[in-house]
């Protein structure tokens, strides 16, 4: 079986036009996972970023446990939840966004940080609020960091969206690991293709969507990039 | 769950579960034996390109697309293409698929890493250095590596954490490695020896991390004790020539 196998074509275009509909929903179920990693990793660093910035002790221990959560390795993870919360899409998330908070929490503290004194006391001397300084002048100041945070965990996150095909997830990791089943056949060789492509490519698109958005956002800085 | 967290500890308690091919021992090997061939194979061919770009200071746009492509193709991606690809090459199952994609994975950021330190260091140093009359071979080798030395390190720590992690996924390939208790075990749906597994995974990936820590500690001076160039070219110039 094996001895054949270098005859056979690598990708079979016409597997591809026939499962276009499978490809789409695998493409689907990914975008789905990582937004939702990607949204509540966001709202729980943005709280702990927020504790960090107001209490400078707690950075050290936040950052060190995020720390440590970033360096365990995905399957391993997986491994301790699964025996908890099983093989559902909960695990999956728990996963997803642990791996999420060391990056956006250290660019949101960065970025809050680089906000120049000078333009924090004239807010506080024009008689801001704390929290209207925050949402106001710190935070819009701060996005171009913080987005730069949120793109490297969204690609990240794509990326390891596709191991969650070994706990029963997966979106595009799904075709992958079915296609690795199969690796000695072009239809196997054809699906890892697939995943792997429309994964990287959706990297792409949602990089590139963050750029735009970031642009939008920050029209100040516009005269600056050009 | 206690009961759970009991079953664990007496899993890790039979001496069956550390000997023998299949056992702790012999997957620890496996895993740490792959981790480091494909960690040392990718610096051998990802150093000294990045740093003779570094040197002369060009480049900086393949060592950024390097990186960004690098993390945008998944690791599990990286595994089963692997796979069909060193089936096709002859290379057959287990070691060589997953040699390939680890050193693939290793690769990017161990380049651009390396680049960037070589890259950044301080202009003047290297003006002077020319000024005294070195040679370009000289300026990198006296100059530039020591200065970079710090960045190159942690260049190597996060390749190599990576790969170690990522190596978990080679019981997919057929090869064994430590992931081969959390893969098997889900399999059979034996939630002690997946949380044993994931254990031993985690210990292992910490234990890299640590260790490339310490060695730096140890071993590499920190950039900021040595910062101002007065006190690098003094090194420079108290230096031995060697031929």
């Amino acid at each position: 079986m094996i001895a054949q196998v270098a005859d056979q074509p690598f990708v079979r275009w016409d597997w591809i036009v026939d499962h276009v509909d499978d490809i789409w929903a695998a493409t689907w179920e990914h975008i789905v996972l990582t937004a939702i990693a990607v949204g509540v990793g966001f709202v729980i660093s943005l709280a702990l970023s927020m504790l960090a910035l107001r209490h400078r002790r707690t950075y050290g221990p936040i950052t060190w446990v995020t720390g440590i959560l970033y360096t365990i390795p995905s399957l391993a993870l997986f491994a301790f939840l699964v025996p908890i919360t099983g093989l559902t899409t909960l695990t999956a998330e728990i996963g997803l966004v642990s791996y999420t908070l060391l990056i956006l929490i250290r660019n949101i503290v960065a970025g809050i940080d680089g906000v120049p004194a000078s333009v924090r006391e004239s807010a506080v001397g024009m008689g801001y609020t704390r929290r209207r300084l925050f949402l106001e002048i710190e935070l819009p100041l701060a996005l171009p960091v913080i987005v730069a945070g949120i793109r490297i965990a969204a690609v990240t996150t794509i990326g390891l969206v596709t191991i969650t095909a070994l706990i029963g997830k997966g979106g595009l990791g799904f075709l992958i690991l079915r296609g690795l089943n199969l690796f000695y056949s072009p239809v196997g060789t054809t699906q890892i293709v697939v995943g792997t492509v429309m994964s990287v490519l959706l990297a792409v698109a949602v990089d590139l969507s963050l750029v735009g958005a970031e642009r939008a956002m920050t029209p100040w800085a516009r005269s600056r990039h050009r | 769950m206690i009961d759970f967290l009991g079953d664990v500890v007496a899993w890790f308690l039979d001496p069956a579960h550390w000997l023998g091919s299949g056992g702790i021992l012999g997957r620890t090997w496996e895993h740490v034996q792959i981790s480091a061939f494909s960690t040392v194979a990718a610096a051998l061919v990802a150093l000294p390109p990045a740093i003779w770009m570094g040197h002369r200071r060009r480049g900086g746009i393949v060592a950024v697309a390097v990186v960004n492509i690098g993390r945008a193709i998944p690791s599990f991606a990286i595994i089963a293409l692997a796979l069909p690809i060193s089936i096709r090459l002859g290379l057959g199952l287990g070691f060589w698929p997953t040699f390939l994609a680890l050193f693939a994975l290793a690769l990017p950021p161990m380049f651009t890493n390396t680049y960037t330190g070589i890259a950044e260091v301080d202009p003047a140093l290297v003006e002077a250095a020319r000024g005294m009359g070195m040679t370009e071979s000289q300026i990198t080798t006296r100059v530039e590596i020591p200065v970079a030395a710090p960045v190159i390190v942690t260049a190597i720590r996060v390749s190599a954490v990576q790969v170690v992690a990522t190596a978990t996924l080679a019981a997919l390939v057929a090869w064994g490695g430590l992931g081969r208790f959390i893969i098997d075990g889900f399999a059979i749906q034996d939630n002690v020896m997946v949380f044993a597994g994931g254990l031993l995974v985690a210990g292992l990936a910490i234990a890299t991390e640590l260790g490339f820590a310490a060695f730096e500690r140890r071993f590499v001076p920190s950039t900021a004790s040595r910062s101002t160039s007065e006190d690098l070219l003094a090194d420079v110039t108290v230096a031995p020539q060697h031929g």
